[in-house]
């Protein structure tokens, strides 16, 4: 085994940084700050209103200190919470895409470039702080569905906008919220109209490149009555000895017999192996079932970040709908996780599924947390549970909190859990079949979180696989 | 093909090979029998290099090779296979993915060139056939969820596929009813050739209606204690192993 150990320091592919002119503003934060972002963007007023009353209730606020991760105090002051790339106001086609931002995204794989039709995916491509592009927007908008960065949105649609944002996660909700409702600078906005079925898969690609800069995104997806969405989100960063905050806010609406589809595959950079540098990826991401057999299903597959800190989440409020929470979360060196979800039963013969699968190597701790909420007039709420988690080595550790709250007797709880040590065992039988440690780690690893990745779309799955054998090279000592 | 010389090993620090002298030759299938207890298994996974076993003293010369320098995994593309007393469960890998990467390791090792996946099924769906087994096991996960007697048709499966020139079967009859005994012994014995030897562990002579050996060994608190042919099974059957235990107190008190 110890020839794996030697393995453990596999480059971050992603960690380059592109060279370009950014339009930054000075570090700190402050109300003015809050207005000149507004100013920078052209908002109109009830945004900026909406972001002081953020950024005032912040003030009152303190940092949570519950989660089970450690880290430095953050110094919010010597943040920047505005950073662009420099090009010309307004872009008309693709073409007009600042070329060094353009190879950016082909070296992460994206094309950003229509004609090439990339598995019919439409992206949104999020650099810094901003929208940079957004692709297929005409065709999308041929059967009335809006896909555009959120600074877009506010100006275009507006009246969605004020009915929609914040109305699943409060801009009250918590320390991290309130910061991200107050100093957003971009995201991706959706609205799939009544009884349309999204043609293609959507998706947002996440790039912090500017040192020292936070990345507060804001994406709201809004799906009306029988609709449907699946939505990808995929994030990576240069490599940085300094940490970078990434607070984000994600609201999903589900109406009636509606369905969204969100799946992250998260590769923030980790940091090193003696943990320096890195992501602290600080989210809240909620969705709310608004109508009777609405559906929201959550899958991720988180990899990187020195620090994660998520609970994707469902608000059952409709009768009969449905939540679903699929996780795969791997920690190696000296990452840390907390997360989860939380599944909130409101209506009547509503129904959620937790499964998360958890992996520890290295010095990594990784943490379940997780709450199941079933609310007196929820009759007939079910609920299933499983975490599992995996460690290899003797250094990492893996702990679950599963919260439970019932208050009605019709309903049902499930919850199973299990941790295993990658047996010496499993690991000798594949070598006495000739297959050599590594890969012998990589199958057993994936076959542990094959109930998760089948959640995933085709080609994502197939990333998250390689992206697992990849964080966990030679990962067992 | 394999010799083993004045083998010691210990797990945790307790010696449970004292001194084990076998020579297996080209074509030969040898049992090795012996008392719950008396290093049996030991000596097998010892020989496929599980890690948890130390070895302390003595050599095992395999082709020309000296075995015990080699990763586990270098065995298997040695030709070493290890048919498992409790076969190791592997949720979410399916039997075939299993196997094609094993065997495609294998092949890779020997300069061949890997099978597709087509090639590769065509080759395990005939396999299959050998020890009887269903299809849907194809798309199974490796062990998970089976009866005792299905993970023991696994395990030669898995031989029959891999082809090895050295076959250690440990307690492969234990928890198998008559019928599957059958069907394993037979497919032991259909993977038989004269390049070819195996290994056989037991505790019942039972096994040995159906696999014949030529030689038998009776091993007995580390070290083997008697050598002949198949009718010392027989004669072990009758009497048990006390007789045996008699003989060498005996020996030594004289």
């Amino acid at each position: 085994m110890q020839e794996m150990e030697e393995l453990v320091n596999k480059e971050y592919k992603y960690g380059f940084v592109t060279d370009i002119e950014s339009d930054s503003i000075p570090a700190g934060l402050s109300e003015d700050v809050v207005r000149l972002i507004s100013e920078k963007k052209g908002e109109p007023p009830f945004m900026l209103e909406w972001r002081l009353k953020a950024y005032r209730h912040w003030l009152t606020m303190k940092e949570p200190n519950w989660e089970n991760v450690t880290y430095p105090p953050i110094d919010y002051q010597s943040m920047v919470y505005y950073s662009a790339p420099k090009a010309p106001k307004t872009i008309n086609s693709l073409d007009e895409v600042d070329p060094k931002l353009r190879e950016t995204y082909e070296k992460l794989g994206i094309s950003l470039t229509e004609q090439k039709r990339m598995s019919g995916v439409a992206v949104d491509a999020v650099f810094d702080s901003v929208s940079v592009a957004t692709t297929f927007k005409e065709s999308l908008s041929k059967v009335g569905i809006i896909f555009c960065s959120f600074s877009d949105a506010v100006k275009e649609h507006p009246e969605l906008i004020k009915k929609y944002l914040g109305s699943v996660v409060p801009s009250t909700d918590n320390y991290f919220a309130a910061l991200n409702s107050a100093v957003f600078s971009d995201g991706s906005f959706c609205y799939i109209p009544k009884g349309v079925r999204c043609p293609m898969e959507l998706s947002t690609y996440f790039r912090i490149n500017a040192l020292n800069t936070g990345q507060f995104e804001r994406t709201l997806i809004v799906a009306e009555e029988g609709a449907y969405v699946s939505y990808l989100e995929g994030c990576t960063a240069p490599m940085r000895d300094e940490n970078q905050l990434h607070a984000a806010v994600v609201e999903l609406v589900a109406a009636k017999d509606a369905e969204i589809k969100y799946s992250t595959v998260q590769n923030w950079y980790a940091g090193d192996k003696d943990g320096k540098g890195g992501i602290y990826n600080f989210v809240t991401k909620r969705g709310k079932c608004a109508g009777d057999n609405a559906k929201i299903s959550w899958t991720q597959v988180e990899t990187g970040s020195s620090i994660t800190w998520k609970y994707p989440s469902v608000i059952l409020l409709g009768d009969n709908s449905v939540g679903e929470f699929y996780s795969v979360a791997v920690v190696n060196n000296r990452q840390q996780a907390d997360t989860g979800t939380k599944m909130i039963h409101i209506g009547r013969n509503t129904k959620s599924t937790i499964i998360s699968k958890g992996i520890s190597a290295g010095r990594g701790h990784n943490t379940y947390r997780g709450l199941v909420k079933v609310g007196p007039n929820a009759a007939n709420a079910r609920n299933y549970t499983q975490c599992d988690s995996m460690l290899l080595g003797n250094q990492c550790s893996a702990n679950t909190f599963p919260y439970i709250e019932v208050k009605n007797t019709s309903s049902s709880v499930e919850h199973e859990a299990s941790t295993s040590k990658i047996g010496e065992d499993q690991l000798f039988y594949c070598k006495q079949r000739g297959i050599t440690g590594e890969n012998a780690i990589s199958m057993i690893v994936n076959g542990f979180a094959k109930a998760v990745f089948k959640n995933l779309p085709m080609e994502f799955a197939v990333e998250a696989q390689k992206l697992l054998g990849v964080s966990l090279e030679g990962s067992v000592g | 093909m394999l010799e083993i010389k004045n083998l010691h090993a210990s797990v945790n620090g307790k010696e449970i090979l004292k001194g084990i002298n076998l020579t297996v030759n080209a074509g030969e299938v040898h049992a090795v029998m012996g008392p719950n207890g008396s290093g049996k298994s030991t000596l097998a996974q010892v020989l496929a290099g599980h890690p948890a076993y130390e070895v302390t003293a003595g050599e095992v010369i395999y082709d020309g090779v000296d075995l015990l320098s080699l990763q586990p995994e270098a065995r298997a593309q040695a030709g070493i296979f290890l048919a498992f007393q409790y076969p190791v469960e592997i949720p979410g890998v399916s039997n075939s993915y299993f196997l094609k990467t094993g065997l495609n390791e294998i092949r890779k090792s020997k300069g061949l060139e890997e099978l597709d996946a087509m090639q590769f099924l065509k080759l395990l769906k005939q396999k299959m056939q050998i020890v009887e087994m269903d299809p849907s096991f194809i798309n199974r996960p490796v062990n998970e969820g089976y009866s005792g007697g299905e993970k023991k048709r696994n395990e030669i499966l898995q031989m029959a596929v891999l082809e090895p020139r050295l076959a250690i079967l440990d307690e492969t009859d234990s928890g198998l009813d008559i019928d599957a005994l059958q069907i394993v012994a037979e497919g032991v014995n259909k993977l038989k050739t004269p390049e070819n030897a195996s290994i056989v562990v037991t505790h019942y002579q039972r096994l040995l209606n159906y696999i014949v050996p030529d030689v038998v060994h009776v091993l007995v608190n580390g070290r083997i204690v008697k050598s002949g042919g198949k009718e010392l099974a027989l004669e072990l059957e009758e009497k048990g192993y006390d007789f045996i235990k008699d003989e060498i107190a005996a020996a030594e008190v004289a």
